[in-house]
């Protein structure tokens, strides 16, 4: 690892791009960047950087890091390239483009076209030859499955989504960087977007989590008694954590 | 095949962990079996009082491990059941004068001539409880209907699971009836739902467990004792009996399940 750069910085007619190295760990990326960020303080200030990170497929949270992490240093994401439809669909969520001539996602002529085909025509027109196949794959995010009790001081820490399928008990924790689902009674501590995506969520089918985390944010059940048991989904609305039925 | 080594454990201290061995003990030997009680609470031993032998100790578990005494030469035996020993545990010591491989050891040398090898655990999640569950074949766990004990029976649960001596069944200690009947304490099912393993017995709240405690004849011995009556239950439920939990809160559940039925369907018309 250590003799690859996790990246390349060029400068195109453009702008800057850096070219993310396909085996570099994100956080590596992150933590590296704004390193030579911080060393070239004057020359970055008020840039716009685009990043291509090949078929990566990144994380709506790993994006966010980065978006902060350049954002920390008044340099703005200003377009991600990438060949991973996951990547690409995380890029317009947060609202940054994806081609390095449109300014804002909203010009992309994806409208009338499924997204992912749309996004495979797109990069195609580059290429020339035959057309390539179309990955019939989905590509899915990390994920951990645990299928038992998780007890009393047993905990589950994850950089991607948690899904139980049992109880979570009171004195048990969940730390989860994106979604946590508990198909079953949530009764202990839970923390969903625990590196800050505000945009996790927490469901269970019995919802009286000891204490619900989203990124930043703390709820606690209320001290009602004997309610009947629903299923319910927690996410952030509006600066608080709002539980609704989940469905 | 030789002997099955059951531990029993709580993690929480006063759920009646140490009742509960003397009078498993008890209850199995009075079924025939040759049953070995081994006292794993190095420091604060109380089995030996619970079983009326504490006047009888000349060797301890730890001179066994450490070599002054043989195996046979600490093993009590009782003065009712023939078929009953107890190896006690040294008062002097700490937790820390034997290990889990020292524990493996013993009950490898009994395992031959007995039927059961009982182990009373400590309280605690340390070093004592280690020890205690080494050996085990199996684990019984005790519980209390109280949220607290009920907490580190699953904390329990949990390092079982992770060291793979498996979920072990429940004993639920001390259940007062008019308590659950008035919706005061957890009920077994309750207690069940939590912690989500099999229950091998339900012993009621019952005072002559505490004075037959003092006298050292533990209650099982006792035929007008509902709480002996329960551990004789769960002895033959060892021995794979398929005896019915007794009737002690069942009645309550039934009208607690009636009710909520009810309540259920109304919500769902409504």
């Amino acid at each position: 690892m250590s003799g690859n750069k996790p990246f390349e910085i060029k400068g195109t007619r453009d702008g800057l791009v850096v070219h993310v190295s396909p085996e570099a760990a994100w956080d590596e990326v992150a933590r590296q960047l704004a390193g030579v960020i911080d060393r070239q303080r004057d020359f970055f200030r008020g840039a716009r950087l685009a990043i291509d990170v090949g078929e990566r497929s990144v994380r709506r949270q790993e994006l966010s890091l980065l978006q902060h992490v350049l954002a920390d240093r008044e340099v703005s994401l200003w377009a991600v390239l990438s060949g991973s439809l996951t990547t690409l669909t995380t890029a317009r969520k947060l609202g940054v483009a994806t081609t390095l001539e449109a300014s804002a996602p909203g010009q992309l002529s994806g409208e009338r076209l499924p997204a992912g085909i749309a996004e495979t025509l797109l990069r195609v027109e580059e290429d020339d030859g035959a057309p390539p196949p179309i990955n019939p794959e989905e590509v899915g995010t990390i994920g951990v499955l645990f299928k038992r009790t998780l007890r009393s001081g047993r905990t589950i820490h994850s950089d991607g989504h948690v899904v139980v399928l049992g109880d979570v008990n009171p004195g048990a924790e969940i730390i989860a960087g994106g979604d946590v689902i508990v198909w079953g009674r949530l009764r202990g501590v839970v923390h969903a977007g625990a590196q800050g995506d505000e945009g996790a969520t927490v469901c269970a089918l019995d919802m009286t989590p000891m204490q619900l985390r989203i990124a930043g944010y703390i709820a606690t059940s209320p001290k009602e008694q004997r309610r009947e048991p629903r299923p319910e989904s927690a996410r952030i609305r509006g600066n608080r954590i709002v539980v609704e039925a989940w469905n | 095949m030789g002997a099955r080594v059951i531990t029993v454990t709580s993690g929480k201290g006063g759920v009646g962990k140490t009742t509960v061995t003397a009078n498993l003990s008890v209850a199995l030997a009075a079924l025939n079996k040759k049953v070995v009680a081994i006292d794993a609470d190095i420091g604060l031993r109380n089995l030996d009082v619970i079983l009326g032998l504490e006047n009888r100790i000349v060797y301890d578990l730890v001179d066994v491990v450490e070599g002054r005494c043989k195996l046979r030469q600490a093993m009590i035996k009782h003065k009712s059941y023939p078929d009953l020993y107890l190896i006690p545990a040294a008062q002097t010591r700490d937790k820390t004068a034997i290990s889990p491989a020292d524990m493996v050891d013993i009950a490898q040398k009994l395992r031959e001539d007995y039927d059961f090898i009982l182990i009373d655990s400590p309280a605690g999640i340390e070093r004592g409880f280690r020890n205690a569950v080494a050996p085990a074949d199996e684990v019984l766990i005790v519980t209390n209907p109280e949220v607290s004990a009920v907490r580190d029976a699953d904390r329990i649960i949990g390092l079982l699971e992770a060291e793979e001596k498996g979920p072990g069944q429940l004993i639920l200690n001390r259940l007062k009836m008019d308590l659950v009947k008035r919706g005061e304490m957890l009920s077994t099912n309750d207690v069940v739902e939590i912690l989500s393993i099999k229950i091998i017995g339900v012993v009621p709240e019952d005072e002559t467990v505490l004075t037959s405690s003092n006298k050292g004849e533990p209650a099982a011995g006792d035929p007008n004792s509902k709480a002996g009556q329960a551990f004789r239950n769960i002895a033959r439920r060892l021995l794979g009996e398929d005896v019915p939990l007794m009737a002690l809160d069942q009645e309550q559940s039934f009208l607690k399940r009636l009710s909520r039925l009810f309540s259920g369907n109304s919500a769902g018309m409504g």
